[in-house]
Formats: C-alpha cells, sequence, structure tokens
C-alpha cells in the first residue's frame, strides 16, 4: 500500500530552503540595524586608513618639523606635538601601529587558549585539570598589573609586548573555547567520530571547531577590544610600543599637558583627545558588530 | 454515542508560519466540529498541522504564525474576531490545554497542589476553601498514589506519568468544557502509558467534557476517542468514527499509516555467533547500571533488546562499543576477544562495528555535507579518494533509496527519515559485519519509519550482515527481529527466538510489557485494565 505514495526522496525536509552561503550572508546583511552598519563602516573606514598610511599620510611617520606646539594650519591639519612631529600623520600611522599590533596579539591569543581549549574539552581528564588550573592561577592575577611587571623583566620590545598580551588573554579564550566545546563533545557525531577511531587533530579541526565558531568570532571582536585598550594603556603608561612609532596610546600621554590650556584655549586642549577618540570610536563600532553577530547566531528572534 | 449540542465550530481555518524569510502555509483549510462530551482525535505525522490545529481551536496562534482566514467558534462566539484579553478570560478555565512535557510545563518552584488550582482560583470558580478538597478529589480520580499528600510535592519529586496526570488533574480544575491533550503520553514508557491513558479517559468521560486528542499513534488514540480525524499536509485526509476508520479506512494514506505494525520477519536463528557478550558488569561512577548482562548476536540476524528506559539497552551497546569500559565480563566478536577500551582495539576491530543513533540530528555533524559524512569513512577505512570516492558514495546513496542529488546538501535540509537513512549509509561504508541500532525509529513517523525498517531488512538481505537492534517498541521488534533479549533495571530477563519470547508462558515482566503496547482495537485498554485487575484480585 505505502510504495504507491512514499519514497525516501520525495519526503519533505525541514522548511529551509537551498541557498548559497553568499546569498545567506546577503539576507542577514540586509536586516542588519543600523548600529551594525555604522560599525562595518567605521571598521572599513580604520582597515583602509591603517593599510594606506603611508599615502594618505602628509608627513612621515617620525618626522620633525621646526615648529613644535604648532597651531592647525594647512600644512599641519592638527597641528604638531611636543618635538614637532605632525599629529595627523602620526594619527594615521598610529592607526596600523595600534592595530596591527592588537589584531597579531589576539590572533596569537586564540591560537593559544583556543587550542588547549579544545584539547582540555576532548579529553576531560588529568590534562583537562592541570590545564584549567594553570589558567585560574593566571587569571587571580591582575591582568595589568601582572602586564607591567612581565614587561619591565622581558623588556618592552613589540614581540614582548604581543607574547606576554597573547599569552595573558589566551586565558580568557581557553575558558571560553572550554566551555563552549564541553557542550559539543557530548554531541552524537563526535562520538561517531570516536567510534571511528580518528584522532584528536580531526576531531578538533573538523567535529568541533566548526560547530562553535560563532561564539570564538564573537569573542575574537571583544578581546580584540581588550588587547586593543591593553595596548594604548600600557603605551599610556610608557612600557608599550617605543617611540618614535607612533601609536596612539603613547599620543595621548605626550600631549596630555595640553588638557591644562582648556581654560584659555579649548580647541587645542582637545588635541590629546583626538588619539583616545580615535581608540574609542574603534572599540564602539568593533562592539555593534559583535552585538549583531550574536544575536543573529544565538537565534534570538525580536518578537 | 449521543452527541450533545456543538460546542466547537472550525470552518476553513488557514494559518501560516513564518521562517527562513517567507510565509508558507501550515493549515490549508481545515474544517472541524466537536459536539459537547465528543472526544476527537487528531492524528498525523510531524508537520502534518496537528499540533497547530489544537491550538487553533483555543484560538490561540504561536509566535511566528498567523490567522490567515476561517472562523473559530467557540459556543457561538468567534475566537478569530476575539481581542487577546476576551480569549484569556476562556483560556485556562473554559477551554485547558494539556502538553506534551509535563516536566517541562510546570513552574519547578511552586508546588503542584498550588499550580493545579491557580486558574480555576484566579478566576473564582469556587470558593478558595473548597479548592483543596477538589484538587485532591482530581487526583483521587486519576488514580494517583497517596492522592492526600501528592499536591505538597515539587514537580521533580514524582514521576513522569504521574506529573502528567497532574497537569491533566490541573486543566480539569476549572471544569472546562474543552480539553486539549497535545501528545500528552508521547514522551512516556509503554508501561507508564497505559495507566496515564487509563486515568485521562476516565476523567474525561466523568465531566462530560469534549477533547481534542492529538498524537501521532493511532493505537493510542483508538483507545481515546470517538472519531479520529487523520490530517496531512495541513489538510484532512479523512474523518470517521473510530471504529469505522480502524476497520474500514477509505483513504491509502490512512491504511498506510499502520502498515508498519503488519510489518513482519520470517524467524531466523542458528549458533554461530559473532558477537557474544559474557555476564557483564557496568557502571556511571559509584552506580551499577548492569548486572551480569548476556547475550550473542548469530551472524546475519537481528537480535532486538527491548526494555523500557534507564533498563540498561543503551548502556549495554555502550560497553560493546567500548565507550564505556566494562567493570567484568567480556565481550568477543568474530571468536576474538575484544579490548575493554576504545583505544586500546585496533582499526578493523572499530571498522566492524558501526553504530546508527536515536537522534539522526545529532549523530551529523550540521556543517558538514552528506558527501563528506559518507565519505569520511571510506577515506578513513577504505582509503579511497577522488573519483573513486565519489563513485562509491553515489552508490551508497542509492543503495539507501536516495541520489546524487542529496551529495552536497547540509544535514539541516533534510527530512528526519532521510536524516536517519544517512546515518546508515555512513554506517553501511564502513562495510561492517555488526551495527548496533540505538532506538533507530523511535523519533520517526510511522511511515517513514516503515521505510527505514525495510531498507534494513532489505540491507540484511543483500549484505548479510548482523543487527543488535535496541528498541522500546514491540511492534518494530515484531517487524524486524530474529531473537529478542528483554532487559529490565540492568539485568536480562529474557532472551530466545522471538515466537518463543511472544509466547506464553512469560517472566513477569515481559508479561507486563507485552500486555501495555497499545492495539489498533478500541477495546484493548478497556480488556487491559480488566484482566489486570482480575490477575491482582488473584494475587492479592
Amino acid at each position: 500500500m505505502s510504495e504507491e505514495n512514499y519514497s525516501a526522496t520525495a519526503e519533505i525536509g525541514a522548511l529551509r530552503l537551498r541557498r548559497s552561503r553568499w546569498q545567506r550572508l546577503w539576507i542577514s546583511l540586509s536586516k542588519a540595524p543600523p548600529t551594525a552598519w555604522f560599525g562595518f563602516i567605521v571598521v572599513a573606514a580604520y582597515i583602509v586608513v591603517a593599510v594606506a598610511a603611508p599615502y594618505i599620510a602628509p608627513h612621515g611617520e617620525s618626522e620633525v618639523f621646526a615648529e613644535s606646539y604648532a597651531l592647525p594650519s594647512s600644512e599641519h591639519l592638527l597641528g604638531t606635538d611636543q618635538i614637532g612631529r605632525d599629529i595627523y600623520s602620526r594619527l594615521i600611522y598610529g592607526a596600523r601601529n595600534t592595530i596591527g599590533l592588537a589584531l597579531v596579539t589576539t590572533i596569537l591569543a586564540f591560537l593559544i587558549g583556543g587550542c588547549l581549549g579544545l584539547v582540555a574539552a576532548i579529553s576531560r581528564n588529568w590534562l583537562d585539570q592541570v590545564l584549567s588550573r594553570a589558567v585560574d592561577v593566571l587569571m587571580a592575577i591582575p591582568a595589568l598589573i601582572f602586564a607591567l611587571m612581565l614587561l619591565s623583566v622581558f623588556g618592552s620590545s613589540a614581540w614582548s609586548l604581543i607574547g606576554i598580551l597573547a599569552v595573558l588573554d589566551s586565558t580568557r579564550v581557553f575558558r571560553l573555547t572550554r566551555s563552549v566545546a564541553v557542550n559539543v563533545v557530548v554531541m552524537d557525531y563526535v562520538e561517531a567520530a570516536k567510534l571511528r577511531g580518528e584522532g584528536l587533530g580531526w576531531i578538533m579541526r573538523r567535529e568541533i571547531l566548526p560547530n562553535i565558531m560563532a561564539p570564538l568570532i564573537a569573542e575574537f571582536g571583544l578581546r580584540f577590544c581588550f588587547v586593543f585598550l591593553s595596548i594604548a594603556a600600557l603605551s599610556f603608561l610608557g612600557v608599550g610600543i617605543q617611540p618614535p612609532t607612533a601609536d596612539w596610546g603613547s599620543m595621548v600621554r605626550e600631549n596630555a599637558s595640553l588638557i591644562q590650556f582648556a581654560q584659555y584655549d579649548f580647541k587645542i586642549a582637545m588635541t590629546p583627545m583626538i588619539p583616545a577618540a580615535a581608540i574609542a570610536l574603534l572599540t564602539v563600532a568593533v562592539n555593534f558588530i559583535v552585538d549583531w553577530f550574536l544575536h543573529q547566531t544565538s537565534g534570538l528572534r525580536d518578537e | 454515542m449521543s452527541k450533545g449540542e456543538v460546542l466547537l465550530k472550525m470552518r476553513d481555518v488557514r494559518i501560516d508560519g513564518f521562517s527562513d524569510e517567507r510565509w508558507h502555509k501550515i493549515i490549508k483549510g481545515v474544517d472541524l466540529t466537536l459536539h459537547r462530551g465528543e472526544v476527537l482525535g487528531l492524528i498525523g505525522e510531524s508537520g502534518a498541522g496537528k499540533s497547530t490545529l489544537g491550538k487553533a481551536a483555543m484560538g490561540y496562534t504561536q509566535p511566528g504564525c498567523r490567522l490567515v482566514s476561517g472562523s473559530i467558534e467557540f459556543e457561538g462566539q468567534d475566537l478569530a474576531q476575539m481581542s487577546d484579553k476576551e480569549k484569556l478570560g476562556l483560556w485556562g478555565t473554559r477551554i485547558a490545554y494539556v502538553a506534551q512535557s509535563a516536566a517541562a510545563s510546570f513552574n519547578p518552584a511552586h508546588r503542584l497542589i498550588e499550580q493545579t488550582t491557580r486558574a480555576a482560583d484566579r478566576a473564582g470558580i469556587r470558593a478558595l476553601s473548597e479548592s483543596r478538597s477538589d484538587a485532591i478529589g482530581l487526583y483521587e480520580s486519576l488514580q494517583l498514589p497517596d492522592s492526600k499528600h501528592i499536591g505538597e510535592r515539587y514537580p521533580h519529586q514524582v514521576s513522569g506519568g504521574q506529573l502528567q496526570r497532574v497537569m491533566t488533574a490541573m486543566a480539569m480544575s476549572p471544569r472546562p468544557d474543552l480539553i486539549i491533550f497535545d501528545e500528552p503520553t508521547t514522551a512516556l514508557d509503554v508501561t507508564t502509558q497505559v495507566e496515564v491513558l487509563a486515568a485521562m479517559r476516565d476523567i474525561v468521560e466523568r465531566f462530560d467534557t469534549a477533547a481534542i486528542y492529538i498524537t501521532h499513534d493511532l493505537a493510542v488514540v483508538a483507545q481515546m476517542a470517538d472519531s479520529i480525524k487523520v490530517l496531512r499536509y495541513g489538510e484532512e485526509v479523512e474523518e470517521a468514527e473510530t471504529r469505522q476508520m480502524l476497520s474500514a479506512p477509505e483513504k491509502p494514506y490512512t491504511r498506510s499509516l499502520w502498515s508498519v505494525r503488519a510489518l513482519e520477519k520470517e524467524e531466523n536463528s542458528h549458533d554461530d555467533y559473532i558477537l557474544s557478550v559474557d555476564s557483564i558488569d557496568a557502571s556511571y561512577g559509584p552506580t551499577q547500571v548492569l548486572d551480569q548482562v548476556s547475550m550473542q548476536v548469530p551472524r546475519g540476524c537481528t537480535v532486538a533488546v527491548v526494555g523500557e528506559s534507564g533498563s540498561g539497552k543503551s548502556t549495554t551497546a555502550r560497553v560493546i562499543t567500548g565507550l564505556l569500559p566494562s567493570d567484568a565480563g567480556s565481550v568477543q566478536f568474530n571468536g576474538e576477544l575484544l579490548p575493554r577500551r576504545l583505544q586500546d582495539r585496533s582499526r578493523e576491530q572499530l571498522q566492524k562495528i558501526q553504530m546508527i543513533y536515536q537522534m539522526a540530528d545529532t549523530a551529523m555533524n550540521p556543517r558538514q555535507s552528506v558527501g563528506e559524512i559518507i565519505g569520511r569513512p571510506l577515506e578513513f577505512y577504505l582509503g579511497l579518494s577522488g573519483a573513486a570516492l565519489e563513485q562509491r558514495i553515489i552508490a551508497l546513496l542509492e543503495m539507501i533509496e536516495l541520489d546524487a542529488s542529496f551529495f552536497d546538501r547540509l544535514p539541516e535540509e533534510l527530512s528526519g527519515g532521510q536524516k536517519q537513512r544517512i546515518c546508515i549509509a555512513r554506517a553501511l561504508a564502513a562495510e561492517p559485519e555488526l551495527i548496533i541500532c540505538d532506538e533507530v525509529t523511535s523519533a520517526l513517523d510511522q511511515i517513514v519509519q516503515e521505510g527505514i525498517l525495510k531498507l534494513l531488512l532489505k540491507l540484511q538481505n543483500e549484505l548479510g550482515m548482523s543487527f543488535l537492534f535496541i528498541t522500546h517498541d514491540i511492534a518494530t521488534v515484531r517487524a524486524i527481529s530474529d531473537e529478542i533479549v528483554v532487559m529490565f533495571q540492568g539485568k536480562v530477563v529474557e532472551q530466545g527466538p522471538k515466537s518463543q519470547v511472544f509466547s506464553p508462558p512469560h517472566p513477569e515482566y515481559t508479561q507486563l510489557l507485552l500486555s501495555s503496547v497499545p492495539e489498533m482495537d478500541p477495546d484493548w485498554l478497556t480488556g487491559v485494565l480488566q484482566s489486570r485487575e482480575q490477575s491482582q484480585e488473584h494475587g492479592g
């Protein structure tokens, strides 16, 4: 009886249509709120500036001009700093240095924290215990103070800055990766892979990682902001990126004294606020994107 | 049956649902008439729209759904035109709803009796002083144990079957005119289901309440309903009185709905065992779950392991696959002792035993395409690649009655039955000698179940492989097994060829299990209850 009207191929599947990845991306982008669009535009602008810095900047990064503390003019759009470098040009180069450094650090933090987190989640034995407790110890010490201490031990070169911040931030990545991965590890398809005899590498890369990408990408955005702020803070304290390399954190510090002149000339006094604003704007923009992305992937719907 | 006046009249109801960026039709114009005191069974496969229609009978549509057109007249008032506030006045007092998962529907922070009487108290149906005694009376008529005090417990302190009965009491508390039961026994074990069904039927009859009973199980609805309406793809297939529907369904679709129960396999049994499990003990932490479990699988045969949830069926499978190392005992495969731990087994040993899971959804990586899922064992065990790999995958797809167009689909683009077929293909790809099937059909609709079972039988005939088939469904056992192992509380109660296990005399538990399976006979429940009463009288 049933053979007449039953065939496996004709069964109606889920309501999901067959759409390519690009179509799906376009659908979700076109429904993105204005805040997310604002975020995209700002981040895109920063990337353009960072990549094309030498072409956009009117002057060199550490080119010194005769007049220090020059007022804004057609020659120096934002004036010059305490030793006569063009602030506008340094702001543009600063994008490249600060963002580049933060990006490398965050990627490194994700490689370390992500791999160890996955290993811990899959093994769930003594290895998990050792790694998790080690991470707890690292997290128990306030990050900024710990970073200051380590930087004074290893010296503040760009590489030690990257290495130290990456290790410290990888602890947070480890915790997140481990906690989302343990939910995937118990799925039947991971069990099926284990039963097949698959090695650790395959299970990590092919079975688990693709299924925890969404929270990791969101975390990447947030982590990037934190690293970015840490670098700026360390530079402000004088142990981060070293002069003459331009960087927003140290630019705030170098011109900080100008703020005292606010009662005489408000515009000039705002000079140290410009790199600070650049930091704030990027942080806000990235957060807008992450918010939207999390909302998308968590499956929440506005009713 | 004498029919009272018309209570509910739905005419040409159409409901749309929104998903994946578009509206599509869920209910495509269904009429429904319900008289006072009448019980109507709504049956159909998942996606047939039976739940949506049941909720629409209250004038309710889920978020993401909308009532497009049609009228829903409850005592002459059109619910479709009513404001939410007016409908709230009816819900929980005149119209009640019993959900599938009682555990998820109770508030864990309040005592049962408070939740039972809440709706009636709020509507001021009776004096507050009387509401407790009324609830206790309801508990009593639903045959809840210790009915005077059970209301003082919290939801997690009673069993699933009891909770489902408390929910029925809650629905009954304001003495509604209409109750909607939405798959109330689907999540329960067969042995528990009987008691819940009997209690529900009894109380609906006693208060002469009209009810809509939604289920996918025809045998269950046969016990409850005066008439049955069959739905498919959001349209009515047919409606008839229960007896007539069972004895002479008109439409081929309706007939096919219970054909799985007619499926039966010739028994085949011998002494050449491919797998023999010898007095195994196993435990999760300090709790022992398996106690001296032994079973044998003859080569090329199907052994069904039956028992209710918690009886240790799946744990046995985990021990055989090595996922859970046993505490004592041995597992022999092809006469060769298997290492206890998965890590110690060779690739060849792993290849020869494959597993198919209950939930095909979670058994497939949602980020891998069908081709990748089936292709991986081919790559891994057989070292195939390139064109040979692709050819083999397509051959496997054809073997499971799908075609090459499925190659690059993702699991979420497949139906439940198709997903399970892909899982079968993945197991086949490894060219195993034994496949362990863990409740592989229990999440599927009847028709799809039948298709899968037929496929498994066909594969066994063609490839001569052996199956260890874990299930709680006796109809499935009848359809595919050669031998049967009955498990209860971590022990094997009975093992033997199908004909032997199915014929008396039975051990006590086997008797209970077999008699609890609903049959397609409206008098079955009454008969079971009577015979149990008699045997209790004799025994007591």
